[in-house]
């Protein structure tokens, strides 16, 4: 008994769990937390169990550029942007009732339809059903090759579009405070 | 309906159950939250959760019989990391010049174009 629960209980499936939970129940602590500063704590613990997610998935890289990118970048930006924009961090704003209900409805319907519509994607014969044992690992130049071959294009259209944005935003953000209205 | 699918390994099911979740978390902070960088970060968790699901869409693609490998989902999302950063950035600065004319982040006050 106890063999057959170590067999079927392995590290992967409690790895799975322990970053699924540290996801959704912060996912959940954004939804429901009314301060915008938790709100964008709650924000990182998910990147956090996202990246776990992506390791248990076999995709190192995409896990460090995750936490990187998402976690050390736009999250800064984002907690910037708290400090920015309002008069005081607790200061918060009250949606009404009927939004919130008519949210939680339409949030609800999308979720069984997904569940729903899972099982055509799972049945799929184009997607491997049983997992192996072994994590599957591929050469990390693998990578570097696809990024730059086959999707070299959108490589290059993407660093354009990383360098108008670049400009767009600072040009945006630039302070005008003589044509300041006052409050 | 899901009952043939077994529970006990992690398969595709789970990963796309958490994407599911993660989705319409991210949906129901947009539509409730008023601050509008409260709305932004809805946004981020639903393209965390598109994310989720297109690297285990890769990883069980990944057939075991010529061992041949597919990193498309991956790279579909490192680009969409990419266009999420830029994204917040050009969000933030039209927060800010928000902002600087009303002097609230309150998005239930931009109603200037309202008839």
């Amino acid at each position: 008994m106890a063999m057959m629960v170590a067999q079927t209980v392995n590290m992967g499936s409690v790895l799975f769990y322990v970053f699924a939970l540290i996801a959704l129940v912060s996912a959940i602590g954004v939804v429901l937390s009314q301060n915008i500063v938790r709100t964008a704590v709650c924000l990182l613990f998910t990147l956090a169990g996202v990246a776990g997610l992506y390791l248990l998935l076999s995709a190192e890289f995409l896990a460090a550029v995750q936490l990187v990118v998402y976690a050390g970048g736009t999250l800064i930006l984002i907690i910037f942007g708290v400090m920015l924009t309002s008069k005081s961090p607790f200061s918060r704003f009250q949606p009404r009732r009927v939004e919130v209900a008519i949210a939680i409805a339409l949030g609800l319907v999308l979720l069984v339809m997904l569940i729903m519509g899972f099982d055509s994607a799972i049945h799929s014969r184009h997607f491997v059903q049983e997992t192996s044992s072994q994590a599957q690992r591929y050469p990390m130049d693998k990578l570097g090759q696809v990024l730059l071959g086959d999707y070299l294009v959108p490589f290059e259209v993407v660093s354009v579009l990383l360098l108008t944005v670049m400009i767009g935003a600072a040009y945006l953000a630039k302070a005008r405070r003589r044509e300041r209205k006052g409050p | 309906m899901l009952a043939q699918v077994d529970y006990s390994t992690i398969g595709l099911l789970h990963f796309l159950i958490l994407g599911a979740a993660l989705f319409v978390c991210g949906l129901i902070t947009m539509l409730t939250k008023r601050n509008a960088i409260g709305i932004l970060i809805g946004v981020e968790l639903v393209l965390n959760a598109a994310n989720v699901n297109l690297v285990a869409f890769n990883r069980y693609s990944w057939s075991a019989e010529n061992g041949s490998i597919l990193l498309t989902g991956q790279v579909f999302a490192m680009f969409v990391i990419v266009l999420a950063a830029a994204e917040a950035a050009v969000a933030l600065a039209i927060f800010l010049n928000f902002y600087n004319n009303f002097s609230t982040i309150d998005v239930e006050r931009a109603d200037n174009l309202k008839g």
